[in-house]
């Protein structure tokens, strides 16, 4: 081969800065050339995903309101995928949440002061997912059992559930599915449309993870294990007690989202609760390259996609996937380009032989990938 | 007696029809891992190929064609894992995760963009053409085990492909250098295997016959299109790979695990039970996880590794 990837003396920081850059352009790329395969011109297409995200007060509110979700559970993916554990639950931790959240505010709080009706239901929906993605991380801890089958195995596990309870079990007298709405006093208050306060719960918990990721032996440990297991495993850092304890909060988080979704946004547990956010988070989390305050970012550019989506679905009779499909093209690129972060592409002569035929020769036989 | 037979026949009919596409994407997905390559991107590769041979199936009136396409379609996705993970030496796990979330976009924005204009544009609640099953007259009467001879064309195909597949693995020149990849890509790089293009091929391999596993959804198995038709198919895919040990015929015990479940729960669904849906419904997800837990286990306790010593890690070759 011509080209050779060199390693570089330290990472290029252009490259860290031009890769997600570039990520977005080639998707918006391959992104135009589905829309005029499918008959739909790109142009216009995008200009009405831009214009549903961000031209109006209502578009802007419904890109905040899908960032919260977005947010906790990129967050989530991001603390269990520092140390290289396949967190791809996210989405049945949040379920999970959503349910206990509901469950609390309905049923479980009855007789207790009604001020204590929220937060036991943020409890709820943190404990109930956390203990969602305890099961296979205790698994991995103690058996390793392949945490990418176990933790994506219970999030069709947990939408089966929530389905349950909100067809059958919880649900509403009168109403065809959905439970009751939550009592008032547990409502999170909403702001600038259905925006609600439980983006203050994304931007503070990114920001302390931020904090501990940087200044903490909590921290450096989970960056260690992720590099180099058995480096970690030498320097005396407890695997197992980090995947548990990591664990318990990443999936803390994620149901965190759902419980904020519910006393917040849909006030009561009903379909549309489990819509892909703890799939997108996994895009969010590595786009952000597991950095908290990127996690922000980028989730809030996911949030515009889908809204996008959705927006060119209602006014222009296109599949809302687009946005999907969109979001999934950013991460290709983005993996492909994270080599150049420590690797620098070069063109190598091949080395010269007597006269021009040997050489070309010698350059037929590299590029069918002969060995040497 | 009469009426045991015959139930046993039909719950035998049903697994395998059930398994036939867990097997395609079993024996694809041990190829790629054979050579060191893990691919999560199944379940995304099976949905759009299982959308795209509907489409073409249905447009062509041909389900053969749908088929081939459907097999483009999963090493096409298949190639892109390749390239990312072999040449560009990414994570394979968030690779294939990528794979799986835009194989998912692209059949959903498919299904509804691809369909005739009378029905919205939409692929879902059309009819197309389909592999049907073949009696084998004489054959299929025997009792219990007369279901193997009720299968379609595709089921058929297996009956060939498995032991085949097992005699390539570990039986030929080829089958003894993917292997070698897979174990020790620095070994078999010395005795003059190409690492990279095993890796490439294997991938791409694999990744077609996840695509002809996604068309026997679309094609045979439930006729048609509707979102989310594999329904984790994917990822128990990925599992019965660990569960069978990466080999070819052991594949055949765990798909027809998967595939009696199934069968269980339509004959208990027919049968009116008690039981609520949503918990038979879970069964598979759970039977996963403690199959994966048993394995792992029993992995432990006997010393044996199933799993090619390489696989996930990307091969770097120094410069000479």
């Amino acid at each position: 081969m011509p080209f050779k990837f060199r390693k570089r003396e330290s990472v290029s920081r252009k490259a860290v800065l031009l890769v997600p850059l570039l990520s977005f352009a080639v998707s918006l790329l391959f992104g135009a050339i589905m829309l005029i395969l499918s008959g739909a011109d790109p142009v216009v297409t995008y200009l009405a995903m831009f214009g549903g995200a961000f031209g109006s007060t209502h578009g802007l509110s419904e890109v905040l309101v899908k960032s919260i979700p977005l947010i906790l559970t990129g967050l989530s993916v991001a603390i269990a995928f520092r140390m290289r554990f396949w967190n791809i639950g996210a989405e049945g931790q949040l379920t999970m949440g959503a349910v206990a959240a509901t469950g609390a505010a309905l049923f479980w709080s009855q007789g207790w002061p009604s001020w204590t009706i929220m937060p036991l239901s943020i409890a709820a929906g943190c404990i109930a997912g956390g203990l969602w993605a305890g099961v296979p991380a205790i698994l991995k801890a103690t058996l390793n059992v392949d945490e990418t089958l176990t933790t994506l195995m219970l999030n069709y596990v947990a939408v089966l559930y929530s389905e349950h309870l909100y067809y059958v079990t919880w649900r509403a007298p009168g109403r065809n599915s959905g439970t009751e709405r939550i009592p008032q006093v547990a409502w999170l208050s909403r702001f600038l449309g259905r925006a609600h306060t439980g983006i203050f719960f994304g931007l503070a918990l990114a920001l302390v993870l931020w904090l501990i990721f940087r200044y903490t032996r909590w921290g450096f440990e989970l960056k260690i294990i992720g590099s180099n297991a058995t480096a970690a495993r030498y320097m005396g850092i407890n695997i197992a007690r980090n995947i548990i304890l990591t664990l318990l909060i990443s999936g803390a988080i994620s149901g965190l989202a759902g419980a904020v979704e519910v006393l917040g946004l849909t006030r009561s547990l009903q379909q549309g609760i489990s819509v892909g956010y703890g799939y997108t988070a996994i895009i969010i989390a590595w786009m952000a390259q597991l950095d908290p305050l990127g996690v922000i970012f980028v989730a809030f550019l996911m949030a515009a996609l889908l809204v996008g989506g959705d927006q060119i679905q209602m006014r222009m009779r296109l599949p809302a996937s687009v946005g999907i499909v969109l979001q999934a093209m950013l991460l290709i690129p983005m993996l492909a380009g994270g080599l150049f972060r420590d690797y620098s592409l070069h063109w190598e002569r091949p080395p010269k032989t007597d006269g021009v035929a040997g050489s070309m020769q010698a350059d037929g036989m590299e590029a069918g990938g002969a060995e040497d | 007696m009469t009426g045991l037979v015959a139930l046993l026949t039909s719950i035998l009919t049903i697994t395998l029809r059930a398994g036939t596409s867990l097997i395609f994407g079993t024996v694809g997905e041990i190829y790629t891992e054979r050579s060191g390559i893990l691919n999560l991107g199944i379940e995304g590769m099976m949905l759009a190929s299982a959308v795209t041979g509907f489409g073409v199936g249905y447009y062509s009136d041909s389900a053969l064609l749908g088929l081939v396409v459907a097999a483009c379609m999963g090493g096409l996705l298949a190639a892109v894992h390749a390239f990312l993970t072999v040449t560009m030496r990414a994570n394979q796990v968030v690779s294939g995760l990528s794979i799986t979330l835009f194989g998912t976009g692209l059949a959903s924005f498919l299904g509804e963009r691809l369909g005739p204009a009378t029905n919205n544009h939409s692929l879902v609640g059309l009819i197309g053409p389909r592999f049907s099953p073949l009696v084998v007259p004489g054959l299929s009467q025997i009792p219990v085990l007369g279901a193997l001879f009720r299968q379609d064309p595709l089921t058929y195909a297996l009956y060939v492909l498995v032991p085949l597949a097992w005699y390539y693995l570990y039986r030929t020149r080829f089958g003894l250098n993917l292997r070698a990849v897979g174990e020790s890509p620095l070994t078999a790089d010395a005795m003059g295997v190409d690492v990279i293009r095993i890796r490439y091929l294997y991938t791409i391999l694999g990744g077609m016959l996840v695509g002809v596993g996604g068309a026997h959804l679309s094609l045979a198995y439930a006729p048609g299109w509707t979102e989310n038709l594999t329904g984790g198919r994917g990822w128990i895919v990925i599992a019965l790979v660990i569960f069978a040990m990466w080999n070819p015929l052991r594949a055949v015990l765990g798909a027809i695990l998967f595939g009696g479940i199934n069968a269980v729960q339509f004959r208990l669904q027919a049968g009116g039970t008690t039981i609520a849906s949503a918990y038979l419904n879970m069964l598979p997800y759970l039977i996963t996880i403690l199959v994966l837990v048993a394995m792992t286990w029993w992995e432990a306790l006997s010393h044996r590794v199933g799993a090619p010593a390489a696989l996930g890690v990307p091969y770097i070759r120094e410069d000479k």
